[in-house]
């Protein structure tokens, strides 16, 4: 049981690093999925451990929202490299004070 | 008995035994007859006010001109119909049985609201009918003279119209039944000389004292409010009626306040020291103005005030002492200030202020001195409005020069003029057999057997009478001819010495009120049976006594003003009593130094915590929060990385808040 929390908090800590590291928005992009599938594989565990099925349906609900938001996030991603011919996260930095 | 001695035995009595001597007033509702036209009284003014200044001016152009050319008649016609009407009343009143002289009418409901209800109620009784017939009957003189007086000037309709707003505004005051519409009357008497005082408004003089007058007013005019708010709060209502009947069962404390209150309101309208310092100035008003407000209308107010709460002031010694005091500061104030004054109109106006002090002085001395007051107040309203009037057609004849360093000698340009201000000048300085040496007589003798001080100074206030009223005299219509070469006086016309005529012929002969003491058997009903004082000397001698010391005013005045050459300009080297008295015993620096510079500092220093204190805080703060934006905002850098990174310690914040939570 243990191991399966390890690894998760070993995923969701390497997403977390490439956040907040990594300049690439498509390279941030798969960061975050990492550390929504790091919180799925948490859920999966803890649901087996309790017995019941309520962290199983989340992970579902979570893969369905991230789908969407892939869908949305890559959208964007590539009309802003369209438009900059760049993918960096620090050039789309108009919007601020 | 002294002023001490007085109060404390007064304050000593039971209420209830107190309160047996004062007569409750209980009006007949329903008279009937003549009586049921007392509203008309006061309609027949009003409708003049309305014709004149409310119809008159949306007329089409040609009747317009009509109305400008005749609206004096109309004005005239009104004051002269109510003057009849007050006639026939009186004559109706002397009709009934001594018992039932109190009628009332109830004309409708004012307001109601609550437990409270305000009708608008007339009382018409012996002190009313008196006044009925002062107010209607010299202001109709007024009126007439008015004509004349104000020939040629461009806006005499609307000084008619004003005119007759003036005499209805008195009429309410003296016919309300309560002290609302007593209040309304006040009000409307307050409006009016403001209009009228104010009425050549081109002249910035006329225009400011104006103001002065309606501000100065206006303190008084709280004092009179305040005492309504206290009557509502203490006895529910203000018709006399109620409340000269639980007047006794009110604590004293309160009665001191209305008492007080009461006299604050009288000496505003009044012009009573402290709030007397408009009087002298509203003589910028026309003449006739002058004679309105010091002979039938206004300053009698005060006076009247103070009579008809009679069965408030009977069971407050303080407040009796207060008018007592108040009124021989006055005596002597004004006579101090008529002493001085070049100005004869001036003159005329201190002597109004000491004579009214006398009427306050005895209407402060309790049942013993109302009639008293009112017989002055009655003599005083025909001489003086004669005298007030004869300055008025001395200065038609004069270019309108109020200056009396520039008369002299018009005794033969204006024999009409001067026979009939001899008249009032005999009648007022006390001289035997005319009417002001009967009620003055009486104020003084009375005012001695209260307390001998006070009887003193009152005394002396007739020996000063007697002097600056002889040097008026002297300058006026004696002594050398000192009229510039272009000033040719002559007799006014008949419209304005007819008044004079019949208001000299009153002057002489009002004292005829008092024979067979009538007029204190007709007030008793309203004032009060007084219990008899004896003086400290036998009457006859006090008579004697007051007419040596106004013999002695006159012989100082013939030997300081008739022997002496007079120069027509001022002299500037006198002594210091003489300036002070020009400068009206520095009244106006008095109330600059006590009420107006205080209140301007007052009103500064609260500016100033407004925009340093309250601006600071508000302003402070909101600055404040402007600079700690301007730092925060740059968080917000546009690196998403950077978002993420405090969306990360904040989330951490939050678990290590919940893990301390938990654990802890």
């Amino acid at each position: 049981m243990t191991e399966y929390i390890v690894l998760s908090a070993i995923l969701f800590t390497i997403g977390c690093v490439g956040v907040l590291t990594r300049r690439n928005a498509i390279v941030v992009f798969m960061c975050v999925e990492l550390m929504l599938n790091a919180c799925n594989l948490a859920f999966v565990a803890f649901a087996r451990q309790h017995g019941n099925l309520d962290g199983q349906i989340t992970a579902f609900f979570v893969m369905v929202v991230a789908a969407a938001e892939v869908v949305i996030g890559l959208a964007i991603i590539m009309t802003i490299f369209r438009t900059r011919r760049s993918a960096s996260v620090d050039d789309a930095s108009l919007l601020k004070y | 008995m002294n002023l001490l001695s007085h109060s404390v035995l007064a304050a000593g009595l039971p209420m209830a035994e107190e309160g047996a001597h004062t007569p409750v007033v209980a009006p007949d509702m329903g008279a009937g007859g003549v009586f049921d036209l007392l509203w008309l009284v006061i309609a027949l003014p009003v409708l003049g006010a309305v014709l004149l200044l409310g119809v008159a001016p949306f007329l089409p152009a040609s009747l317009k001109a009509a109305a400008d050319k005749h609206g004096h008649l109309v004005g005239t016609a009104m004051a002269a119909l109510s003057f009849v009407l007050s006639l026939v009343l009186f004559v109706a009143l002397l009709g009934r049985d001594a018992e039932s002289r109190q009628v009332g009418q109830q004309l409708w409901t004012w307001f109601e609201t609550g437990s409270l209800t305000v009708g608008m109620d007339l009382l018409y009784d012996q002190l009313a009918a008196l006044f009925l017939l002062l107010i209607t009957g010299v202001g109709s003189l007024i009126h007439v003279y008015a004509i004349g007086y104000m020939e040629h000037d461009p806006r005499r309709r609307r000084f008619f119209g004003y005119l007759n707003l003036f005499v209805a505004a008195m009429l309410t005051l003296i016919l309300s039944a309560n002290f609302v519409g007593l209040f309304l009357g006040w009000e409307g008497v307050g409006l009016a000389s403001y209009l009228l005082i104010g009425f050549w408004q081109h002249k910035p003089s006329a225009a400011a004292a104006a103001k002065k007058a309606f501000v100065i007013n206006r303190v008084g005019d709280i004092g009179l409010s305040l005492a309504i708010a206290l009557m509502f709060a203490t006895f529910g209502t203000t018709d006399f009626g109620a409340v000269s009947e639980l007047a006794g069962e009110a604590s004293q404390g309160t009665l001191n306040a209305l008492g007080l209150l009461l006299l604050l309101g009288a000496c505003g309208k009044s012009a009573q020291v402290p709030l007397q310092a408009w009087l002298l100035d509203a003589m910028e008003g026309p003449t006739p103005v002058s004679a309105l407000i010091h002979a039938a209308t206004m300053v009698t107010a005060g006076v009247y005030l103070v009579v008809r709460s009679n069965f408030i002031y009977e069971l407050t010694p303080v407040a009796q002492t207060a008018v007592v005091i108040v009124a021989t500061v006055t005596l002597l104030w004004g006579a101090i200030l008529g002493c001085a004054k070049d100005d004869i109109k001036k003159a005329l106006a201190g002597s109004t202020m000491s004579q009214i002090g006398y009427m306050m002085l005895a209407a402060g001395l309790g049942p013993v001195g109302y009639p008293f007051a009112i017989f002055h107040l009655l003599t005083h309203g025909f001489f003086k409005a004669n005298m007030f009037l004869g300055a008025g057609s001395v200065m038609h004849g004069m270019n309108d020069d109020v200056d009396m360093r520039h008369y002299g000698a018009l005794n033969k340009a204006m024999p009409v003029t001067f026979l009939t201000f001899a008249m009032g000048y005999l009648a007022i300085i006390g001289f035997p057999g005319f009417s002001g040496f009967w009620s003055k007589d009486k104020i003084i003798e009375s005012a001695l057997a209260d307390n001998l001080v006070i009887g003193l100074l009152a005394l002396l206030g007739a020996g000063i009478t007697g002097f600056y009223m002889t040097r008026l005299m002297l300058m006026t219509f004696f002594g050398e001819k000192r009229w510039e070469a272009d000033v040719h006086p002559h007799e006014s016309p008949k419209v304005m010495t007819v008044p004079l005529i019949v208001l000299a012929a009153l002057s002489v002969l009002g004292g005829a009120l008092l024979l067979g003491d009538w007029i204190v058997t007709w007030l008793e009903p309203v004032t009060g049976v007084a219990e008899h004082h004896e003086p400290p000397l036998p009457a006859i001698v006090i008579t004697l006594i007051i007419t040596a010391v106004v013999a002695l005013g006159v012989a100082a005045a013939w030997f300081l003003v008739g022997k002496r050459e007079i120069p027509r300009e001022a002299p500037q080297d006198v002594s210091f009593a003489t300036r002070a008295a020009r400068a009206d015993l520095y009244g106006d620096a008095i109330n600059d130094a006590v009420v107006v510079r205080p209140g301007a500092g007052l009103v500064g220093g609260l500016t100033t915590f407004d925009r340093v204190g309250v601006d600071g805080v508000v302003e402070g703060g909101s600055s404040a929060v402007g600079g700690l934006s301007t730092t925060m905002r740059r968080v917000q850098n546009g690196f998403v990385r950077s978002y993420a990174l405090s969306l990360l310690g904040g989330a951490l914040l939050v678990v290590l808040a919940l893990l301390a939570v938990n654990l802890g």
